[in-house]
């Protein structure tokens, strides 16, 4: 039962194996000469702009939260599309009910203006 | 072999974490993700059962706590934002305008 | 698989959700209404709601005398959910009058406030009528989720904040511990129905020992008695009543507590009939414990809303000594108590949102001095309403006590009615000592920002006629609730 994981298991450990190693081998052997810019969080492309804990709009909040709670209904919408064609016109019905509540909320989000960026 | 057992554990211990996690940690939004975790060792476990007892009642069951935990989280989150938009902070230590 | 689609499709019933249906179209209209009316425009909002829930109460009593089952076995409109629908709707009802009038003068007339109200009743009916562990967890969530963001509603308001996170956080942790009892309980006994979970175990009287059976019964009962603010799991319980908004809290100490009782009484009673003596012996101790901390408490708050919430700690420990008993008496007399906790909580509720100035600094012991002759039909209306609370009679609080412990001495927990009685004299005390400030100190001020509302005012005269009624005559609506049960 377990032996079919063999290849999995083998190769995470030559993963795990090398990158340690990697880390291991180059923390022992390679040349150290810090400087400001190579201590920065991103040594390669833009030059920094001010700090990274800046506060961020309210904005990414409110889509997040409207994401969360619209992204959800596919949890139903799955499985109702799997049986979608024995449930036949109840099911549809059903569903399309579900959309409709959602669509409520929708309507209301929008008149709210919760969806405008600026 | 892996049985039910082993997952009802694992349910029960990461069920653990998160109780540990909200008694112990002091941010909110760590709390809140703790109680998540708790969340989904309940799924994990109901999931194992169900397929363990041939029932597909568990795993509705799934859907339905996900949805909550998904409208639960978007409350919670609105919660804290304005809580953090007054005081500046999201630490329960300073939700202490009302004793305890 | 063709005949699992025609057995969903029988199983449908739509008489059975009917109540829950109409309250969540209703909602949904209003909450649309509002984006379309211009800001702080909420009287019509809070009329449509009342007409929904009088449409609401006609459906439901459609289901009197004429259960109606349906979704394969998970919902259920029997006389039970009949008779807890029509008091969460009372509670729904009493608590819109008053807040019409609350918001404008806090500075929030927010349409929204009426459809959470709505969702929060229907959910609290989704617990009632629910007859599988999945629709009564439903129904909680959405009763919750409600009320999480109602209690919070006034944004700028620190103390309002922090109501609504720590009502929250505690919530959805207390939330995990019921998902938990259930899944282990799913796992036991195969099945999320209640009265399956109750065949299998009287079929299996093995399991009734099992580990299993007995944790997952504790971890369910937990979220059900936070809901009821039984200790020990009432910490959130004075934090969330002082610092919500005046009539969410009316609604909360009403409304929820009743659902969790009904879920909690469908699930022992029918599901866990087999581990009677478990929870029996869990909820006497609790009960007691509940009881003595509520009114210990209470002693010592000068705050009114807060005195009122440990009150509610203590009238939700009477309750329990009811579903200790377990007998038609002591249950019946459950279905009884919240219906008169209900009229007697939300009339003094009503008096406070009426009494308070903007910002209700004032809802003090000290803030009431000579509140009873400089505004005297809002000082006798409180001082029944207190009179009810003690369970003086002829008030609706003493006709309910008197059938829980008549019930708890029936079942032979004599000492149990003892204990509650004595607790019932201690909490003279503290309710009396209102009364006193009331009637007996000398005014500091002249009260002169009291408006009589017409809505709040209504809800007032309904809550007394309640009180009156059901302590005068309580006997009809005793044999309804006796018709009500199991």
């Amino acid at each position: 039962m377990l032996d079919s994981y063999l290849p999995i298991i083998v190769l995470i450990v030559i993963a795990l194996a090398f990158a340690v190693g990697t880390i291991v081998m180059s923390h022992l052997i390679g040349h150290r000469k810090p400087s400001a810019v190579k201590l920065a969080p991103y040594e390669c492309g833009m030059p920094l702009v001010g700090s990274a804990r800046e506060r961020l709009s309210i904005k990414f909040y409110i889509i997040a939260m409207l994401f969360i709670v619209f992204d959800i209904e596919a949890v139903f919408l799955y499985p109702w599309a799997v049986v979608f064609k024995r449930l036949g016109m109840f099911g549809f019905a059903e569903m399309g009910v579900f959309i409709f509540i959602l669509l409520v909320g929708y309507v209301y989000v929008w008149k709210k203006g919760a969806l405008e960026w600026e | 072999m892996i049985t039910v057992n082993h997952y009802l554990v694992l349910s029960a211990i990461l069920f653990a974490l998160g109780t540990f996690g909200v008694l112990t940690r002091r941010n909110a939004i760590v709390i809140f993700m703790c109680i998540e975790l708790m969340l989904n060792a309940v799924n994990l476990s109901f999931i194992a059962l169900s397929h363990h007892l041939g029932n597909l009642d568990g795993q509705i069951f799934v859907f339905f706590v996900m949805t909550v935990a998904a409208a639960e989280a978007a409350v919670g989150l609105a919660l804290m934002i304005t809580f953090f938009r007054n005081r500046e902070s999201i630490e329960v230590d300073d939700i202490s305008m009302l004793k305890w | 698989m063709e005949n699992l689609v025609q057995l969903a499709m029988q199983n449908v019933n739509f008489a059975a959700i009917m109540p829950s249906l109409v309250l969540c179209c209703f909602g949904m209209a209003i909450l649309l209404i509002n984006v379309f009316m211009p800001r702080g425009k909420t009287t019509s909002a809070s009329l449509i709601s009342i007409i929904a829930l009088l449409v609401t109460a006609v459906v439901s009593l459609q289901g009197w005398n004429n259960p109606q089952f349906g979704f394969a076995g998970h919902v259920a409109l029997d006389n039970f959910a009949t008779f807890f629908n029509m008091t969460f709707l009372l509670a729904a009802g009493l608590t819109i009058l008053m807040s019409d009038d609350y918001l404008r003068r806090e500075g929030y007339p927010i349409g929204e406030y009426y459809p959470l109200i709505l969702f929060s009743t229907a959910g609290a009916m989704w617990m009632a009528s629910g007859t599988d562990l999945m629709t009564i967890f439903l129904g909680l969530e959405v009763l919750s989720i409600s009320l999480y963001i109602l209690a919070g509603m006034f944004r700028h308001q620190l103390q309002s904040n922090e109501a609504g996170l720590k009502y929250f956080l505690l919530g959805a942790f207390s939330t995990g511990f019921l998902l938990y009892g259930i899944a282990l309980l799913y796992g036991v006994a195969g099945t999320t129905n209640v009265a399956d979970i109750g065949l299998y175990l009287s079929a299996h009287p093995a399991m009734i020992g099992n580990p299993m059976t007995v944790a997952g019964m504790l971890l369910m009962s937990i979220g059900f008695l936070f809901k009821i603010a039984a200790a020990p799991f009432h910490m959130w319980t004075p934090d969330v009543y002082q610092g919500a908004p005046t009539p969410v809290t009316a609604f909360m100490s009403a409304g929820p507590k009743a659902a969790a009782f009904a879920a909690l009484m469908r699930i022992f009673i029918l599901g866990l009939a087999g581990l009677q003596s478990e929870w029996t012996s869990l909820l006497w101790g609790l009960a007691i414990l509940t009881m003595i901390i509520g009114n210990v408490t209470a002693i010592y708050q000068t705050n009114l809303k807060r005195m009122l919430a440990y009150s509610s700690i203590a009238h939700a420990g009477y309750a329990l000594v009811g579903l200790v008993a377990a007998n038609a008496v002591g249950v019946s007399g459950i279905l009884f108590y919240m219906l008169a906790y209900t009229f007697m909580n939300l009339g003094a509720f009503a008096v406070l949102v009426l009494a308070g100035k903007k910002g209700e600094e004032n809802l003090t012991l000290e803030g009431f001095s000579g509140f009873g002759f400089k505004r005297p039909f809002l000082g006798v209306a409180m001082t029944i309403f207190l009179l009810s609370l003690m369970g003086i009679p002829p008030t609706a609080g003493f006709a309910g006590k008197f059938y829980i412990f008549a019930g708890a001495i029936k079942s032979g927990y004599i000492w149990l009615a003892i204990i509650g009685v004595l607790n019932s004299a201690v909490s003279l005390y503290y309710y009396l000592r209102v009364i006193v400030y009331m009637y007996f100190k000398d005014p500091q001020e002249d009260y002169s920002w009291v408006s009589m509302h017409t809505g709040a005012v209504v809800s007032i005269v309904i809550a007394i006629v309640g009180v009156l009624y059901l302590g005068i005559i309580p006997g009809k609506i005793m044999e309804m609730a006796k018709l009500a049960i199991f």
